[in-house]
């Protein structure tokens, strides 16, 4: 059996070793809870376990679409960015995939020589962790606008006011 | 230079946090997750104890001398004076109902967010100083000495608490976390650990009249302007009348809605709305704050500041007092003013001039809720509305915590949506109501410094915007909260930038078919009507 093949087949057990890795990274009290899925109830489990689904598939399509695999990586860089992690921290859970395709293939990858395909989707795994920083960063980027943004909406008529009197602004 | 570790113990990072108990795990004071403490000049302006420079962030937060005994004196006047808190410290069982139902737990995932463990913060130390079991067992009855440590977990977790009172919806005690945390703020306040974005807008309001500090002239200043903006958009001059004595109505409002974007177009449909009717109503420049961040502070505050309405009302010599959109306010007005400052007799209970209802449930304060006055105005068929001035917006409902849980005020602003939107979406039903997630910012948490903290918290709520932004296209939240329209509209742009945030009567504002008005071509924020004749309403 081929690479692909494999990981479609184990794409189950792959995803739940690479979900308990991600949620590893919260305190072991929140990480229990974390595991229910259901969008409302659990914004951020459900989020994590929905893009982490996508973001698979599009590795066992056979490469990586930018503008597919941004969307997904822009939901959950969107939540790390703003949460307790460091910036390494925040991207570390795209490698946490390799830890988890590795763990659930071990003995099929000595036996069958599929070190050599493995290579191929670690490398994919790499490019999607370049997204990730990527956005992370126009993430956190947003965050320094939101401020700007909201000081300007909050004194709205002031300044407006403040620009009229001293002839600046046109309304 | 330090030797760089071979590359396989590199490989194993362990990405899963240390395993300590909560109670030994200390707070981090990381940028974007706590506030900026309170400027001396305000704080004594306030008459609050121990005004010094500080930072949450310093190891040393400059403690008054024997703090420990004056936190023990004021937890038991407190325990002493309030039978709830007794209460709320003995009967939670740790059912866990209340755990995964905090916006901030589920936004960041910290289980010292969840309802039972932050409660637990204070139960900690309650035990220790007043059961017998604590005194005697101490850690093992789940009891623990007041430390620095604990009690900069006190602030990092009580101002991470925005009183919203989701978690006593779900908890079969009723135990009300918003309580406790008020109680945790007091205390706090006795040893001078506070924020300045809740102590500058009460000193503020206490001196000037409103959160910023606006002098009468520049609030009258604001006020023209906005109704310079009505009469670009309808041709309409109107004016604002400003403490005028013996008019029938005081009307107040957030001071938000007069200056920030985008409480304004808010202002502006209050406006139309109320010559639209010949409301004979004032507004005044002294009491020109409905907000009261006293509630955030102590009870002392919130009294003083809740005051002036009742001083202004009877100053200017009107019948009764209508208000408008907030949240906070009336959570002050619904449940603490009647008693705090009452009874308003020489007020009348309030009647509406124009259809001759009689607002018994405002019989006592004898203050009406806006979405009440108008919801009765739309019943009784007095109003003119065109809802297709709002088809080039998809909209959706925020309930705001205070008016929904703290006023069951559900019905009035839905009935007014109902009849001046066409194009109208509820969020999941685990989401609204009674079940309402805060916008993340309340309590005086909306500011600026607290930003990455403030995306945390609102993520439930964006995430169920996101939700029927993506299924109907909703392209509007609106709400009936000062508070909300600014938060939400910075809370949207990050989460969900597609949406944005506005009160109920901006909408209003927007139906409102004026007499002798030009043909509206832009709604009150001057952007472009959709095409009114082509439009399909059933969408």
């Amino acid at each position: 059996m081929d690479l692909t093949s494999l990981l479609t087949q184990k794409k189950a057990a792959i995803l739940d070793g690479w979900f308990d890795r991600i949620v590893a990274s919260y305190p072991p009290d929140s990480a229990k809870m974390l595991k229910k899925n259901d969008r409302f109830s659990n914004p951020l489990g459900s989020t994590l376990f929905r893009e982490i689904d996508r973001l698979f598939d599009e590795l066992l399509t056979g490469g990586v679409h930018v503008d597919r695999v941004t969307l997904s990586l822009d939901s959950l860089m969107r939540i790390k960015a703003v949460q307790d992690f460091a910036p390494s921290e925040a991207i570390g859970f795209v490698f946490s995939l390799k830890e988890a395709i590795r763990s659930n293939l071990t003995a099929e990858l000595q036996e069958d020589g599929l070190a050599k395909d493995l290579v191929v989707y670690e490398s994919r795994i790499d490019e999607l962790a370049l997204i990730s920083f990527d956005v992370y960063m126009k993430c956190r980027e947003a965050i320094f606008q939101l401020k700007t943004d909201e000081l300007k909406r909050q004194t709205h008529k002031l300044l407006e006011r403040a620009n009229r009197i001293g002839g600046t602004a046109q309304k | 230079m330090s030797k760089v570790p071979p590359a396989a113990e590199l490989a194993k990072i362990d990405h899963q946090p240390p395993e300590t108990p909560w109670m030994g795990t200390p707070v981090e004071f990381r940028p974007g997750t706590w506030c900026y403490s309170g400027k001396p000049k305000v704080v004594e302006e306030l008459g609050l104890p121990n005004a010094r420079e500080w930072s949450p962030a310093d190891e040393d937060w400059k403690l008054p001398d024997g703090w420990q005994k004056i936190i023990y004196e004021g937890f038991k006047e407190r325990l002493g004076k309030y039978r709830s808190l007794k209460i709320f410290m003995d009967i939670c069982v740790r059912c866990g109902a209340c755990a995964d139902k905090c916006h901030f737990f589920l936004g960041t995932g910290d289980p010292k967010n969840m309802p039972v463990l932050r409660a637990e913060l204070l139960r900690s130390v309650y035990r220790k100083d007043f059961t017998t079991a604590g005194k005697i067992l101490g850690g093992f009855a789940g009891a623990r000495e007041l430390t620095v440590d604990v009690l900069k977990e006190w602030f990092y977790y009580f101002y991470q608490c925005t009183e919203c009172r989701r978690c006593s919806v779900f908890c079969p005690y009723g135990i009300d976390t918003a309580e406790v945390t008020m109680m945790a703020r007091e205390l706090l306040h006795l040893v001078g650990v506070n924020i300045n974005w809740i102590l500058e807008p009460a000193a503020n309001c206490s001196r000037t009249g409103n959160h910023l500090g606006l002098q009468p002239h520049t609030f009258r200043d604001c006020i023209d302007s906005l109704c310079e903006d009505i009469e670009e958009v309808t041709g309409l001059h109107i004016e604002v009348p400003l403490n005028k004595k013996g008019a029938e109505v005081l009307f107040l409002t957030p001071s938000a809605d007069v200056f920030a974007d985008p409480g304004i177009y808010t202002f502006m449909g209050y406006i139309l709305l109320f010559e639209h009717i010949g409301l004979d109503y004032t507004m005044t420049t002294y009491a020109s704050e409905g907000g009261n961040f006293g509630l955030f502070t102590n009870q002392e505050t919130m009294k003083k500041l809740n005051a002036k309405m009742y001083a202004e009302a009877k100053r200017l010599g009107v019948k009764w007092i209508l208000g408008g959109e907030c949240g906070h306010m009336w959570r002050v007005i619904h449940q603490y003013m009647d008693t705090m400052n009452g009874p308003a007799d020489f007020l009348e209970v309030p009647v509406s001039p124009i259809t001759g209802t009689k607002f018994e449930n405002a019989k006592s304060t004898k203050m009406v809720h806006i979405t009440e006055f108008t919801a009765d105005l739309i019943q009784h068929n007095k109003l003119k509305l065109d809802p297709h001035r709002n088809n080039h917006r998809t909209v959706t409902f925020h309930d705001s915590c205070n008016t929904s849980r703290a006023m069951g005020l559900f019905e009035e602003p839905r009935y007014i949506l109902k009849n001046v939107v066409n194009n109208f979406h509820e969020m999941p039903e685990t989401t609204i109501r009674e079940q309402t997630f805060c916008c993340g910012s309340g309590t005086g948490l909306n500011t600026d410094e607290y930003m990455e903290m403030r995306m945390r918290g609102g993520f439930p709520r964006a995430n169920a915007v996101k939700h029927v932004h993506e299924k109907h296209g909703v392209d509007l939240l609106s709400c009936i909260c000062a508070i909300d329209r600014a938060t939400l509209s910075t809370l949207m742009q990050y989460w969900v930038p597609m949406v944005d945030a506005a009160g109920v009567h901006e909408l209003v504002g927007n139906a409102l078919v004026m007499e002798g008005e030009n043909e509206r071509t832009t709604d009150l924020r001057e952007e472009p009507l959709a095409d009114v004749e082509g439009e399909d309403d059933a969408v």
